[in-house]
């Protein structure tokens, strides 16, 4: 085993024993720890400490610049670049660019609400030390764990390891770093 | 639902003396099945030996897509004279079929998105396959009107691409909108897909990779994104999915408004009406929950799914089914009504000759299938009998193509001047083109129920009650 471990993961029978747990952790001041769960659990964040999240800030960001695009590429295209004249029509009209504002305020915000939640969470990172434990299986399957770093102020092996199985965490585990 | 506040509100002391009667909601997974048992039934689909009959439906599939690859192939070799479009009629069949298979994909967005904002939780065990249905439905509706434009090479002039010459897309023209909406439509459906089968995957990863099958968790693992079901990747996870659906909303509503557009705004009798996007979006809804039906029957039945896909799913789709018709229903009768008081006599004509002109019999087929048959759906009886919802789920579909052959053709073969008059007759090519695009839908659908987790497992167990953390596992959910 290494020398510094990465932290303990504890395993929870239901749902219900993990959500009380993480109220005791949050409880006991640890910062640098995570539940994990095959499924979102209702009222988790609140019970764990966790703000609400701050994808909405991606998402409106998407939808005004996809807004702008829409509206000003219409306009360079159609009035400004190469003047299209079509059935006396004026050459830029905010009514007729509005669909595919519209159409274009949708894709950005879809695709910055989706780049956003994957920077806040940072997928894409393949590789974790949890997924080397031997039972991380279950956390996608029927598993409930809490897992308390190493590099948390709080931690202290032994007693970590005991607030731990206090709270009622099962199987409780060191995991390398 | 059991927010920890909840319990502090006192019942009403009047609750207690009219003493109302408790109405259960129904599970959601029948036969109280636990984490594990979910997550074995959908995996197993995807882990287990592919069964004959995949293979047997694999083969008649790529047959049939065949018919749709040597269509394009002759049109694209000859030109789009071996398709029977004729003056007055140069909108047919491929248009006809372009926007019955858009519109089948609306209801694979109405499940995950607005039935996600209304809180339907039935749509759980759904959503996944009627996204599926969606992705693939926008992939055939986009052959044809990309064929349509006759010189394929020249396809790319749709979208802004800075060339030498120039020349920039016309905005003006709903056609135009119309490239914006449906690719838009095809991108966030697929973004939305992959972003709910994340959780998912991970699943498959974790199972393959304790399987010893490295190669199939490598590949599960690469698309899973390291997700490990982490409570703060949860949080953000759901409020993007919240966002997605809420966005997806507007989304499925303006895909079929548009596409109404590119009718609505010309001046075709029997087109140029302000009802076009209303109507045009409940008929996509039922169009697209027929198709639901006809592909999730016999994929419960095939795949022994009935504790997921509860009768009671059934019921719901066939009422949204019964309400959409019946929407689309009162909408022709608004068509003729309005017909009539607008006192316009090429729109009176038009309507008149839909009923009773050339076109009648087409007229009379997209009426029965479409304000008939889901009038059936009132009845317990005819929802419980699978078999028989099926078949009418059938007829919705043949309905729904029809009403598209009857806007589109019937008012561009009758429209103002009788010299210009015309009769439209497909051609073999138009009829085998079409036909293949069901086996190029089937071949997609049945490599996704081959290869990806054909429900949102994650989203399963967070309906069921177990995964309520304040019940004990006893108290209903829902």
């Amino acid at each position: 085993m290494a020398e510094q471990p990465y932290g303990l993961i504890a395993r929870f029978e239901s749902p219900g024993a993990l959500y009380r747990a993480a109220e005791r952790v949050r409880d006991a001041g640890y910062k640098r720890w995570d539940c994990l769960s095959p499924m979102p659990i209702h009222g988790l964040d609140n019970a764990m400490g966790v703000k609400r999240s701050i994808v909405p800030r991606f998402s409106l960001a998407g939808g005004i610049t996809g807004f702008c695009t829409g509206m000003s590429m219409i306009w360079y295209m159609n009035a400004f670049d190469y003047k299209l004249t079509v059935g006396g029509k004026p050459l830029f009209s905010p009514l007729f660019a509005f669909p595919i504002s519209y159409e274009l305020t949708i894709l950005f915000t879809a695709i910055a609400t989706i780049c956003g939640m994957f920077f806040l969470n940072g997928l894409t990172k393949l590789y974790h030390p949890v997924l080397k434990y031997e039972n991380i299986g279950r956390a996608t399957d029927d598993g409930f764990f809490i897992v308390i770093e190493a590099s948390d102020p709080g931690y202290r092996a032994a007693e970590t390891r005991a607030f731990l199985v206090g709270a009622g965490g099962l199987d409780v585990t060191e995991l390398e770093a | 639902m059991s927010d920890p506040g909840e319990q502090a509100f006192a019942a009403p002391a009047i609750l207690r003396e009219v003493n109302p009667a408790v109405l259960p909601r129904p599970a959601l997974v029948a036969n109280n099945r636990d984490f594990a048992w979910i997550t074995n039934k959908i995996c197993g689909i995807v882990e287990g030996g592919t069964p004959a009959w995949w293979w047997w439906c694999f083969g008649v599939a790529c047959f049939i897509a065949s018919f749709t690859v040597a269509g394009i192939t002759y049109v694209v070799s000859t030109g789009v004279g071996v398709w029977g479009h004729r003056t007055p009629v140069n909108w047919s069949w491929p248009i006809v079929d372009f926007v019955f298979w858009i519109g089948i994909g609306h209801a694979g967005t109405l499940i995950s998105a607005i039935l996600c904002l209304l809180r339907q939780k039935w749509r759980t065990s759904i959503n996944r396959s009627a996204e599926a249905m969606t992705i693939f439905a926008v992939v055939c509706a986009g052959i044809f009107p990309v064929f349509h434009v006759g010189r394929v090479w020249y396809a790319w002039f749709l979208f802004p691409i800075p060339t030498y010459n120039g020349i920039w897309p016309q905005f003006r023209s709903p056609l135009e909108w119309d490239v914006f909406a449906v690719s838009t439509y095809g991108t966030v459906s697929v973004l939305f897909w992959y972003v709910g089968m994340i959780p998912d995957l991970a699943t498959l990863r974790d199972r393959f990779g304790a399987a010893g099958r490295v190669i199939r968790a490598r590949i599960y693992g690469f698309f899973a994104m390291g997700w490990r079901g982490s409570a703060r990747a949860w949080s953000n996870y759901e409020m993007a999915y919240l966002i997605l659906a809420g966005i997806a909303t507007p989304l499925v509503l303006s895909v079929h408004t548009i596409v109404s557009f590119d009718f609505a705004v010309s001046l075709i009798p029997g087109w140029h009406t302000t009802i076009f996007p209303p109507y045009f979006v409940a008929g996509a809804i039922f169009s697209g929950f027929g198709m639901v039906l006809t592909l999730m029957l016999p994929l419960r039945a095939l795949y022994r799914l009935e504790d997921l896909i509860t009768q009671y799913h059934i019921d719901c789709i066939c009422k949204i089914t019964l309400a959409t018709g019946t929407m689309v229903g009162y909408a022709y009768a608004i068509e003729f009504f309005i017909a009539w008081y607008g006192a316009n006599p090429y729109e009176g004509f038009t309507f008149i000759n839909r009923a009773f002109g050339p076109y009648a019999w087409a007229y009379w087929i997209m009426i029965t299938c479409n304000v008939i048959t889901p009038q059936l759906f009132w009845f317990k009886a005819v929802r419980r009998n699978t078999t028989f919802v099926w078949v009418l789920s059938i007829f919705v579909n043949v309905g729904m193509w029809f009403e598209r052959f009857v806007i589109i053709c019937t008012s561009l073969a009758r429209d103002f001047l009788p010299s210009s008059w015309g009769y439209l007759s497909p051609t073999v090519v138009d009829i085998f083109t079409f036909f293949g695009t069901f086996g190029v839908f089937s071949v997609l659908f049945l490599l996704f129920i081959r290869f990806l987790p054909l429900m949102a497992m994650a989203e399963i167990k967070a309906v069921t009650p177990q995964a309520d953390p304040h019940s004990g596992g006893s108290h209903s959910h829902g």
